[in-house]
């Protein structure tokens, strides 16, 4: 049986790995992979928390943003595919149209 | 019946002046004008005839309503219907004046036919004609002073048409500006006296005022001040002082017109005026005095100004003036019936003189100056002897029409008791004979002083001028004997006839006083003639110039008419330009000033509202928007459009949220 604290523990370090990814990455693609990282350390804390509370619900709702995250993967992956036909660029520098 | 009378010339005026100053021919022009006249004499006979032998002195004939019954306060402060009809009255003084107006009329539109046969506008003329003798013939039969009035303002425009009828010539446009302006100041005082009666009586109907008067209801200060505003009215009309300036001027219209109008009929209005109010005017010694008086200082006045005149129609002009003076002394002396005599005959041997004059000028090819003339006797014998007799009429030789109507006047002067209007009466007598054989003298004897070209051309005026010519010097001659007295063996028909209009009249001269007069008069006239004589035929006018040379000034004051048409000049129209200045002053200053004033005020208030507009409205607008600009610019900053922004920006958000949440849980 693994610790509680330890599922929390890591949970917690992936998910910071994804956001240090998303905030630090400047390659779209990067960030979209961190960003599966900060869903996935989320997913990892939830279902840790379910079986230690021997309830369903935290796998469950761990089910929910697996599937949240295909569709966002899904979607996030087409606007990249979009935007780099009309970049040829992954770089997000670029992609500053809407400074103010 | 005699409604009739005044239609035909209106008939005659409209048929001329709508039809016949286009189509007709002169023949049918002339033959429409003096058949109206004709008519209109023939019906005044007619009517004349029938009053005869009517048992009623008075016959009535309402037209038409004029102004409905309405309700009228007077001086007394009742309130009373008063209604208007448009009525004539045909009464015995009516008849005389109808007779002497469409007589006299008719035999002056026969006369035009051949004075004025070589005029261009030749049924203008004669339109004019017409509506004159309608119009006068409105004035005499009008019942009431509000149709008199239609008449005296329709006689004026007649008056001011004919005298202006050669309107190229700008001394005829002049002068009958001249007189319509002189008649509407005494038209304004005829308005307000008509104006006066009808508030003091609450009736303009003149038996009304009549009745009123001799039933006592009119107080004698009302009387005055109405009889005095009346009498303006006749003096402007009348051509009597103070208004008797334009008469001489109106001597630039045809010589016709100045016998109609400024002779015979139109001037004598403001006599029958008086004459039909007489009870009005006999209420008042004050009134009466008065008319008097200007008829007696008018009579001399203006014979003085006889003397000097050259223009052979100015001369008859100021006679005009001073034997209209004379019937004011008739009626100032409460002889009404003596001043209609005297305007009857007047009449006969004015327009007579006027007509003969015409035609000494028609046959001198236009000239008038006496001094351009002489020696016409031999030349012209006919026009000659009607002159002499017209001349001998108004001078008084005894048997004549001038003599017994002159004589009635002077004796109910002196029968009065007023010496003075008495003495100045028999100086113009004498004064008049002799300025009018002055003119004959002038004229018809001594040598020829016309050019050659002139007398080539001198011929004696065709029939149709003399025929009316020798009409009238039998009426000059015969007239008088209507009204011969009692001294003489008459029996006074006239002034009896005319009882029933203008009241009685008795002298109260002794037989020998009247005939002691009437010798003086003669006597003084007599003189006259024989001094005119002496010194324009026996010494050829040497007297005369040796007296103009010694006494120039006068001479001179005289023949520029005593400076009262300067004087007049610089009182009332150098007034009115003095007024009008000041009235244009006002108006620029005052007027113009207050209306610049708003404007400027409006230009003020105007600048302050944009500068209002502009610093605090559009202000508070652009400060809005630059408010909103500046801030906008500061917040923009934060959108760097970098997507690792946003994101941090939701973590440190999200961060801060936990936070929150822990702290204060």
């Amino acid at each position: 049986m693994i610790p509680i604290e330890a599922v929390i523990g890591f949970g917690l370090i992936i998910f910071t790995i994804g956001l240090a990814g998303v905030l630090v990455r400047k390659n779209l693609v990067i960030m979209l992979m961190s960003l599966e990282l900060l869903l996935n350390g989320v997913n990892i804390i939830l279902a840790g928390l379910g079986r230690h509370l021997n309830s369903p619900r935290g796998s469950i709702f761990a089910l929910f943003v697996i599937i949240n995250a295909v569709s966002e993967a899904a979607v996030g992956f087409a606007l990249v595919l979009a935007y780099f036909r009309h970049r040829k660029s992954y770089d997000t520098d670029s992609l500053n149209d809407l400074k103010g | 019946m005699f409604a009739l009378i005044p239609l035909f010339p209106l008939l005659g005026a409209a048929v001329n002046g709508i039809v016949g100053i286009r189509y007709f021919s002169r023949r049918a022009v002339g033959v429409t004008a003096v058949g109206a006249a004709g008519l209109s004499f023939a019906a005044s006979i007619a009517a004349f005839a029938g009053l005869l032998r009517s048992a009623e002195p008075v016959l009535v004939k309402t037209l038409f309503t004029w102004v409905p019954a309405s309700l009228i306060r007077t001086a007394g402060g009742t309130t009373i219907p008063f209604a208007l009809d448009l009525t004539f009255r045909y009464d015995s003084l009516a008849a005389v004046m109808t007779l002497v107006v469409t007589g006299v009329g008719l035999l002056i539109h026969i006369y035009s036919v051949g004075y004025m046969s070589h005029d261009r506008s030749y049924a203008r003329f004669f339109a004019y004609l017409n509506l004159f003798t309608f119009a006068m013939l409105v004035l005499v039969l009008g019942a009431n002073l509000a149709v008199m009035f239609i008449g005296w303002e329709g006689v004026g425009l007649c008056s001011y048409l004919l005298i202006g009828f050669w309107f190229t010539k700008d001394s005829a446009a002049d002068a009958g500006k001249k007189a319509f302006i002189t008649n509407r100041v005494g038209d304004f005082g005829f308005l307000l006296g008509t104006g006066l009666l009808l508030f003091a009586l609450g009736t303009i109907d003149t038996a009304g005022i009549t009745a009123a008067v001799e039933g006592g209801m009119l107080a004698k200060g009302t009387a005055t001040a109405a009889a005095l505003l009346l009498f303006l009215g006749a003096t402007g009309k009348s051509a009597q002082i103070p208004l008797y300036t334009w008469l001489p001027d109106a001597m630039e219209g045809p010589t016709p017109v100045s016998a109609l109008i400024h002779a015979a009929t139109m001037v004598t209005a403001g006599v029958y005026m008086v004459a039909r109010l007489h009870a009005l005017f006999s209420l008042s010694g004050t009134a009466m005095a008065v008319v008097a008086l200007t008829g007696a200082f008018t009579a001399v006045y203006a014979a003085t100004m006889g003397f000097v005149q050259t223009d052979i129609k100015r001369v008859l002009a100021y006679s005009t003036i001073s034997q209209i003076g004379y019937m004011f002394i008739g009626l100032g002396v409460g002889a009404y019936a003596a001043g209609i005599f005297h305007l009857m005959t007047h009449a006969f041997f004015k327009s007579l003189l006027f007509l003969a004059a015409g035609s000494v000028i028609h046959a001198l090819s236009g000239e008038q100056d006496m001094r351009r003339m002489g020696g016409l006797r031999k030349r012209i014998p006919r026009t000659y002897f009607v002159f002499l007799v017209g001349a001998l009429a108004i001078s008084g030789l005894p048997g004549l029409s001038g003599f017994f109507s002159k004589d009635e006047i002077l004796a109910s002067a002196f029968a009065s008791g007023n010496y003075l209007v008495w003495g100045l009466g028999l100086a113009g007598a004498g004064m008049t004979a002799f300025y009018m054989f002055r003119l004959i003298f002038l004229t018809f004897f001594g040598e020829e002083r016309f050019s050659g070209e002139t007398a080539h051309h001198l011929h004696e005026s065709p029939p149709v001028m003399l025929v009316p010519l020798q009409i009238l010097a039998l009426l000059a001659v015969v007239g008088g004997y209507v009204g011969l007295p009692r001294i003489l063996g008459g029996g006074a028909w006239f002034g009896r006839f005319l009882e029933t209009s203008t009241g009685a009249h008795e002298s109260h001269l002794a037989a020998g006083t009247e005939v002691l007069l009437m010798a003086v008069s003669v006597a003084v006239a007599a003189v006259a003639i024989f001094a005119a004589w002496t010194i324009y035929v026996k010494r050829k006018g040497e007297p005369a110039r040796r007296f103009t040379e010694r006494f120039r000034a006068l001479h001179r004051t005289v023949a520029r008419k005593y400076y009262v048409d300067e004087a007049y000049n610089r009182i009332f129209v150098g007034g009115v330009f003095v007024a009008a200045r000041v009235a244009d002053w006002i108006d620029r200053r005052v007027i113009d000033g207050l209306v610049d004033g708003a404007a400027a005020l409006a230009r003020g208030a105007s600048r302050l509202s944009i500068l209002f507009d502009e610093g605090v409205v559009d202000g508070a607008v652009n400060g809005v928007g630059r408010v909103h600009l500046a801030a906008s610019s500061l917040l923009r900053r934060l959108q760097t459009g970098f997507v690792y922004n946003y994101a941090l920006a939701v973590v440190l958000g999200v961060a801060l949220v936990i936070t929150l949440v822990i702290v204060v849980l």
